[in-house]
Formats: C-alpha cells, structure tokens, sequence
C-alpha cells in the first residue's frame, strides 16, 4: 500500500492559487488583506491522493479542504456561474447537523453522493467542521458517526 | 483440472486468474455496457425531416455539439431557430485550450494559456471511435479533417509505483509475456486431458497450435529467452546490420512478478469497443468540431446568455436571460418550441414551469468529478528517448494516465502532454486545489515515470470539471436505478421543450451522445410539429 501523502501547505495557496506562477493570474477573488494574514497563519492539512477509492483523511478541516473545496470553495463562499454552487458559510441550512449529513452522504441533485467515499466518522467530522468553521457557529447538536449510520 | 501444475511459478489459482483475465476484456466490456458506456452508435446517416414546419419557431438554449445539431438540422428543414449560449464561444465541452485563450474557473481562478503557438490541450473529448458515426459523419459534412489517435501504443509504458521497483514496464514485454505464460500454462491443462470435457480430440490439436502461436511458445510449448518470443516483446539488442547486425534475445519477465505487478489489468483497454483502433483526432485540436458548426450557425448565436428562467405555455416558450458576464437587465427569447441542452447540473437551478416528472429527473442526475492536464514540454523526450510516438501510458499514480501528442512526429521540437486525466477521488482531490497546485502535482507526478519532466517541463494548464462555470460536472451519471425511473421521461418531450445533450444518450460523456440525443430529439419534435 502506498504512504499516505500527508501534505501541509497554506490555506493562502488555495485562496490565491495562481499569483505565484506564470500563465495564472487569480482574479475575482482578491480577499481581504486581514483574511490573507489570517490564512498566511493558518496551515491547512491536505491529506491527498492516498487511495482511489476513498478519502483517508479523517479531520473534518483536511476533508473539507481536500473534497468539498472543489465546489464550495476554500473559504466556503460557493460559486456562481451558469449555475451556483451554494454557499456553505453563513447558510442556515447547515444549523442542524441531519441535513447535511444526508446530502454528503446521499447528494443532492448534481452534487455526487459521498457516502460510499467516506466512513460514519469522516462525515460526521466534515459536516461539523463546515458547521463550526467558515463563518459558521453552530456549536449544539453535532453530527455523530450514529447518526451518519441512520441516514446511510 | 487438477493440481498437478506444482513447479515453481504460478499456481493453479493465478492460472485460474490469468485466465480470468484474459476473458476479462468481455466481462469488462459487458459491465461498460450494463452502464451504457459501450452501446454501437445507432447513426444511419443525415436525418430526413420532411414535411413543412410553417415558419415555426425553436428556441436553442447552448450551443454545445447537441445544441448546434439540433440547430442545424431545424434550420435546413425551414425551421426559424435562434441559439442562446452562456459562453462566449461555441462548442461547449467540445474545447481545446491553446496560446492566448484566458480560462477562469468558479473561485476566480484564472489561466492564461501559454502554449506554443500551434500547441493545445483538450480539457474535454479527445478521441473518436471509429463507430461514433455521427461524429465522423458531421466532421466530414462541415469539412473537419481528421487524423489518426493513437490509443494502442506497445511501446507505450504500464506503471505500477508498487511494482517493478516503480520502473515503467513496455506495454510490449508485459502483453506478450502475459499472453505466453499464459499460453504455456493453458497448454499445459490442455495436454493433460483438463478440457475433455469441452473438446474433441481434434479441438484440443487445434487449441495447441493456436496457443503455440498466441503466446509464441517453442516446439516443447514453453515460452522462453529466444529469437522468437524476441520478435514480440521485442530484443535486448535489436537486428542491425553490418558487423554489428548480430541480435540478442531479451530475457522474458516472470510469470509471478507480472501477475503480482497487476499490470496486466491494464491490457484490455485497448480492447474495449471505444477504445479500439482506429481512433481518430481533428487535425489542430478537438475543438474544430464545435468551430465548424459555429461556422455554420454564426449568425444566429447569441452569446454571453446566462438563462435565468424557462416557462412555457400553450402558446410557446419563454426563456429568460441576461448578460453572463455583465448581468443588467433580464431580456427575454420566445419560440414555439424549445430543444434545451443545459446541463441538468444547472438546470437544478433554473426556474421553470416544466412537468413534476421532468424537474424530478433533473433533479436525479449527479455530475462526475474529472480533472485533466495540458504540459508543455521544452523538447519531446518520449520521441527522442524512449521511442514513444502517440499512445496512452497508465499508471496507478494519481494522473492516471500520460498521453502523448498523436501528431507532429518525429520532428524534433516541443509537445503538450496530456499529463493527467482522473476520475473519483482523485479528481475531487485535484479539483479542490488551485489550477497552479494541480499543475505542480501532475509533473511531481509524471516526473516519476519521465524524469525528463524536471528539466522539460515549461506550461500547464488544468481542469478540474466540478469547477468549469457552465457544466459544473464532467458529465451526468446515471445508474441502472435512475435510468429506468427518470431516462424515458428525461427524453420525452415535455410540453414544448425537449432536451438533448449527452446526458440524454447511453453514450454518456461522448461526443456521439450529444449528437444522437439531438438528433433523436429533432426528430421527434419535427413530428410533433408537422402532425399535431
């Protein structure tokens, strides 16, 4: 079995992105210089690439960052184009923890199920990083891996 | 069959396995069809859209290769058809990136393509069946020229970074001498009386032969070091002429070390209906295609419309818009009918009075995570090191796969890899990074099979699907279950909107899908309109 690539790198990686190279110039998304900081202070685990069947990392903070920022974006403020991707910072959908678990788990519309990509445990510890973190604080009532087990 | 194959080498059980394997490319090939990936196009040449349409209107909302052939063919039956596209060219997925072209993904993040001029990477399709009749049929109407894709290429490499001590192993050395082990040992069960059951005397002579020559065994049918078997996986040292014409036999790799080395699972790519050779690339990038039929259509795109809103009623069709990239004021487009090829992706999103059963099917379809890698290199070392030219190298890295340029051989100069096409968690893993984190990552990568990488490489480019503006997704992925549930109703027209696209075809994901679906659509929409 391969080693688990455990990989540390700056949360300002994924916000700015492209700054740093040649040929990618990130626009749009110029953050605030106090975000920046913060981010500049922050590493963010990414546990990536260790099994193509499934997501090994098993703190919330790495699993969002390595999955759901794809879409929902690393500061969780979602994305609009010819279609939106909500967001997840601020969204009063996420205040109790039975909703989201059943969308990582089961999807919702385009978005893809997870549930066969994560155990009862990386989602309950993903859904309650985007319920405490991001903007949000929703502290009470989080998610358990029992509780993943029910909605699976 | 008994036990008695007990010498040092493969046991009865990785006999059993090899031969597993070998039939593996039909039950792959059964399973690809279950999931409608393999399904024979049911193209039979332009479609006949007789009868008078009286003027009446059709409203296209995108103008992807559906959206365009649908177009196309209203328009040459009398129809008054008018396009909306959110993009500010046409094609859709249908999409090579080259020198100049500026990509922002969702996030802001923003390439500026800095290939060579000439150079180009396709984020979407990239190969043509030879049996994707309608797309080898629409390329040589709109006078698109096409060339030769190389997907088989045995000089190609298999990699595993858990075998072989992470060395990439020739697709020609771990083909033949599967395909001799192999032979060898079946000859062996054969010769012993284990097919008796299920052959006569004369198959069994005639099976001996056939693996005889298969597997390129010698006269005591073992499959070993020699000049013959040298003439399939190739020589240690190759026929020459003069005093140094004298060639060496290669050595044959074990049967053990290939069947731990799971390279073999690989071999039956190539046999897969739409993988098979011949296979076929537009000359100058995949995108020609959609240029062609903007070439056509030109005049009746509008470009820059997001559709904000679809409703329909007993007199026709209403889409609401505005401007993709400016917003403003909500315009507005009308039609008696509507052939819609927006993702159902972003369909979820739009407002609409459409049938229950059609907002449920809609509803019902996830979007796919894909990611791919366009690398400039500064020379083209595959060609000029390793005697790769075109062809596919897969591997159980991240990247999946290498593909290499199927033109401009042998011409010294630089080439854009494909460095990476992933699926699954891989994908979602490289999509939630910056396309400059992506780019970084694929030649770490691909440097572990070429370390030319590390002094060649020059520009990147990547997509990750699930953050592309317009599709949000790769491609929409049914399951036997949704399919019998929603497809049908997906399909029919519904009210006065139809939909087309690829995610309305069992030929998910391809190109001939989008084409069929559109096509299928029209068709019935035609009736619809000149019978009531």
């Amino acid at each position: 079995m391969p080693h688990p690539a455990r990989i540390t790198r700056f949360a300002l990686a994924l916000v700015l992105g492209g700054g740093l190279a040649t040929g990618l110039v990130a626009q749009d998304n110029d953050p605030d210089p106090e975000d920046l900081e913060q981010a500049i202070n922050e590493e963010a685990p990414i546990v990536a690439f260790a099994d193509p069947g499934r997501f090994v990392a098993e703190d919330g903070e790495a699993l969002y960052n390595s999955i759901c920022a794809g879409c929902h974006m690393p500061d969780g403020q979602g994305a609009v184009g010819a279609g939106a991707y909500p967001a997840l910072a601020g969204n009063p959908m996420i205040e109790f923890p039975e909703y989201p678990v059943q969308v990582v788990i089961h999807g919702q519309n385009a978005m893809p199920a997870f549930g066969g990509y994560l155990d009862d445990a990386q989602v309950a510890a993903v859904v309650n990083y985007i319920r405490t973190n991001l903007g949000n604080s929703y502290t009470e009532d989080p998610a358990t891996p029992e509780m993943a087990s029910e909605t699976r | 069959m008994d036990d008695s194959i007990s010498r040092p080498g493969p046991s009865r059980r990785q006999l059993l396995g090899m031969i597993g394997t070998l039939a593996g490319s039909a039950a792959m090939y059964t399973a690809m069809t279950k999931l409608g990936h393999a399904q024979e196009s049911s193209y039979r040449g332009p479609i006949q859209l007789q009868g008078d349409p009286n003027g009446a209107t059709v409203l296209v909302l995108g103008a992807g290769l559906a959206g365009m052939t649908a177009a196309l063919e209203l328009r040459n039956a009398g129809y008054n058809v008018q396009i909306l596209e959110y993009r500010e060219k046409a094609g859709g997925r249908n999409w090579s990136l080259r020198r100049g072209d500026t990509y922002t993904e969702l996030g802001g993040f923003t390439q500026n393509i800095q290939f060579d001029e000439g150079h180009y990477f396709n984020p979407g399709p990239w190969r043509i069946p030879y049996h994707h009749h309608a797309v080898l049929d629409y390329c040589r109407r709109l006078g698109v020229q096409l060339e030769p894709f190389i997907q088989v290429n045995h000089n190609a490499y298999l990699h595993s970074t858990k075998a072989f001590d992470g060395k990439p192993q020739r697709f020609r050395h771990i083909m033949n001498d599967f395909h001799g082990h192999v032979a060898e040992l079946l000859s062996k069960s054969v010769q012993q009386n284990a097919l008796n059951a299920a052959a006569t005397q004369e198959d069994t002579e005639i099976l001996l032969e056939a693996l005889r020559e298969w597997g390129a065994l010698d006269e005591n049918m073992r499959y070993v070091q020699s000049e013959h078997t040298s003439e399939f996986r190739g020589f240690a040292k190759d026929p020459g002429g003069g005093l140094t014409a004298v060639p060496e036999p290669s050595q044959p790799l074990a049967a053990s070390d290939i069947l731990k080395s799971g390279l073999w699972s690989r071999l039956a790519n190539g046999n897969l209906y739409e993988f098979q050779m011949p296979m076929f690339q537009p000359v100058g990038g995949m995108d020609q295609i959609g240029l062609a039929f903007q070439r056509e259509l030109q005049d009746i795109i509008t470009f820059n419309a997001k559709v904000t809103e679809l409703r329909q009623d007993e007199n026709g069709v209403t889409a609401s818009w505005i401007d993709a990239r400016n917003g403003g004021e909500t315009r507005t487009a009308t039609a008696d009918w509507c052939v819609c090829t927006i993702p159902f992706s972003v369909m979820t999103q739009i407002p609409n009075n459409l049938s229950s059963g059609m907002n449920a099917a809609i509803s019902a379809l996830p979007y796919a995570a894909s990611v791919k890698f366009g690398l400039q290199m500064s020379r083209r070392f595959w060609e000029e090191d390793e005697a790769i030219f075109g062809g596919i190298t897969y591997t159980d890295l991240p990247i999946s796969l290498i593909s290499y340029p199927s033109t401009g051989y042998n011409q010294g100069g630089k080439g854009v890899l494909l460095g990476g096409y992933s699926w699954g968690t891989y994908a979602y893993e490289f999509t939630a990074m910056s396309p400059e984190e992506r780019v970084r990552r694929a030649v770490e990568f691909g440097a572990q099979i070429h370390p030319q990488y590390n002094e060649a490489f020059e520009t990147g480019a990547s997509v990750g699907w699930h953050r592309v503006p317009w599709t949000l997704g790769c491609y929409g992925v049914w399951t036997e279950e949704t399919r019998a549930e929603h497809y049908r109703t997906a399909a029919e027209i519904d009210g006065r909107v139809v939909m087309a696209g690829e995610h309305i075809s069992y030929i998910p994901a391809w190109m001939e899908g989008a084409i069929l679906s559109a096509l299928d659509a029209t068709t019935r929409l035609h009736q619809r309109v000149v019978n009531g």
